[in-house]
């Protein structure tokens, strides 16, 4: 089957669980329901394009199929920035109330933070893939508890209002980001379409990339910081969803045989969009929100996870 | 052409390339040749910009690398490193294709699909050019490699040990290549190599480094006799003529 078939089957399946997620077992008002549903389902699209084209682009940069930037922390990140903002400055401060601030604030730190780990962890030597696991673990669990350490303190009001805020999910989507983000993500697609091709070129390693005339230590920078504005958008939608970048990234790899990024990008997004909005349709109507889908998603991510890691090992071994 | 002056490079603290002074003549093949850690490696990446040099500059045509565009250079140096572990799946003819990207960027015209077809030609890959890479024996993955950087059809190609993993056929093949390169199309080689036997042969010009120093730099005859050598090796190498090729006999069982 050639690449642009299996395009159209998966954005086939992905407009069909969109319409089932809009019309199905309507009750009631549907003038007032369906507005709803279209608003959770764009941000489910919005959070899944942005996750899936972070996670392949930062692969590239880092030659590595199994680190994601969730994986390396980047999204403990937003909760660190909006819990130091509730810790030092208040839910009445001007860094909550405006929104766009707010975010930006988010955006930045983690773009820092992005940085900050390329330049250890990836430009000095190349590490085993272990050791990149391991410290991101380690600085994800650094970050989680010096969250919960500074959440104890806080006034207890103040938590629950910063809580609302960190455990985002499809049910509660922060609707007043969702034209930011859209704006965000059309002009990192603009941008994506510009450097496709040295995308591609990237893929073939540092030492090749420049020789092809590639800035390649510009460029990553510039995907680093893309990466990280698109997991800031998804996560301060929806909250974080740890293994899901993983798993579309890959599964978008072993599903479509071409080394290049338009066509991973395409079909990663794709399979991002099947299965929130599919998966979603079943939390809610299936198992009647007895569960929540990022519950499922790294359930499943986790398993699908070290199932790569023990293939990896078995490929270096 | 080509002028390094005076680069030097640490890593830490200590000097793995010196003060190394050296002019590449165009339409000749170089070798680099020197004991393991002599820096030939490390030197060649910062002639190619992949390594920054600590001091002293690197000149195409009078202008800094620095300076030079990164695509624009790409047009008129190309460099191949020794290790080639590639993280994506990709068919030789894929491979090789990339080696346009600095004129296509990305979207092949006729011209570019005639270079790729050269290319593969000359390194005897067409009946493999639909194979995955990872197919391939070590070898074979070698000659595509190489094909690309062909294709990229730059004045000067940098070589770091293209004859690992390779048997001597394909060694002997992929040195004749080279030859014909500089000999039929004008292009100049700057090849790393262990063997200092294929440098004796197949080579114009030899520069010996040692411990990040400059040794020796002149015509390979000058480079290729046993005092010479002595210097740089640190062990007796007699030295036999055969059919106007000196030949290094390194081997001796005897000692």
């Amino acid at each position: 089957m050639r690449n642009s078939t299996k395009l159209m089957i998966l954005a086939a399946i992905a407009i069909v669980f969109i319409l089932l997620y809009g019309f199905y077992d309507i009750k009631g008002g549907f003038d007032y329901a369906f507005p709803k549903r279209m608003l959770r389902v764009t941000a489910m699209i919005i959070t899944g394009i942005a996750i899936a084209y972070s996670t392949v682009v930062f692969q590239t940069i880092t030659h590595n199929r199994i680190l994601t930037p969730s994986v390396m922390g980047l999204d403990s990140m937003y909760q660190v920035v909006q819990t130091l903002i509730y810790f030092f400055a208040g839910s009445m401060s001007v860094w909550v109330l405006n929104k766009y601030l707010n975010f930006g604030a988010a955006i930045f730190a983690m773009v820092v933070f992005a940085l900050i780990l390329y330049r250890f962890l990836f430009r000095a030597d190349k590490h085993p893939i272990y050791f990149l696991l391991l410290i991101g673990m380690i600085i994800g669990t650094l970050l989680g508890s010096f969250v919960t350490f500074l959440q104890v303190l806080i006034d207890p009001v103040e938590y629950l209002s910063l809580q609302s805020r960190l455990f985002a999910t499809f049910t509660n989507v922060k609707t007043e980001l969702l034209f930011i983000s859209i704006g965000i993500l059309a002009l990192a697609f603009l941008y994506g379409y510009l450097i496709m091709g040295q995308l591609d070129v990237m893929s073939l390693g540092r030492e090749n990339a420049i020789n092809l005339g590639i800035n390649y230590d510009g460029m990553v920078m510039r995907i680093l910081i893309l990466s990280s504005v698109l997991i800031a958008t998804s996560t301060a939608l929806v909250g974080p969803i740890t293994f899901f970048g993983l798993i579309v990234a890959n599964l978008s790899y072993q599903f479509l045989v071409t080394f290049k990024h338009s066509t991973h990008i395409l079909g990663a997004s794709l399979i991002s969009i099947i299965a929130l909005v599919g998966g979603n349709f079943l939390v809610e109507h299936i198992f009647e929100l007895r569960t929540t889908l990022s519950v499922i998603i790294n359930f499943i991510g986790g398993i699908y996870f070290i199932y790569l890691l023990l293939k990896e090992s078995r490929a270096a071994g | 052409m080509i002028e390094i002056k005076g680069l030097t490079k640490r890593f830490g603290k200590k000097p793995v390339v010196e003060d190394v002074t050296v002019t590449i003549e165009p339409g000749t093949i170089t070798s680099f040749i020197g004991p393991n850690g002599a820096g030939k490696s490390t030197l060649l990446s910062m002639v190619s910009r992949l390594l920054e040099a600590d001091t002293g500059e690197v000149l195409l045509d009078q202008n800094n690398v620095k300076k030079w565009k990164s695509s624009d250079f790409a047009k008129r140096v190309s460099i191949l490193k020794q290790a080639n572990y590639l993280n994506v799946r990709l068919t030789v003819r894929e491979l090789v294709s990339f080696g346009r990207y600095p004129y296509s960027k990305g979207r092949l015209s006729a011209e570019d699909e005639k270079f790729v077809d050269q290319a593969i030609d000359y390194m005897n890959l067409a009946d493999m050019e639909n194979k995955y890479l990872d197919e391939l024996s070590g070898g074979q993955k070698q000659r595509a490699f190489i094909a690309m950087v062909i294709a990229q059809d730059t004045d000067y190609i940098l070589l770091d040990e293209p004859l690992n993993n390779l048997d001597m056929k394909h060694s002997v093949q992929i040195m004749k290549i080279l030859r014909k390169l500089v000999d039929e199309l004008g292009k100049t080689v700057v090849i790393v190599l262990h063997d200092i036997n294929f440098a004796s042969v197949y080579s114009d010009r030899i520069v010996a480094l040692k411990n990040g120093r400059l040794m020796k730099n002149g015509p390979t005859r000058e480079i290729i006799n046993s005092d010479v050598l002595r210097e740089i090796y640190d062990m007796d190498i007699p030295i036999q003529e055969q059919n106007g090729c000196r030949i290094c006999v390194y081997f001796n069982s005897h000692i």
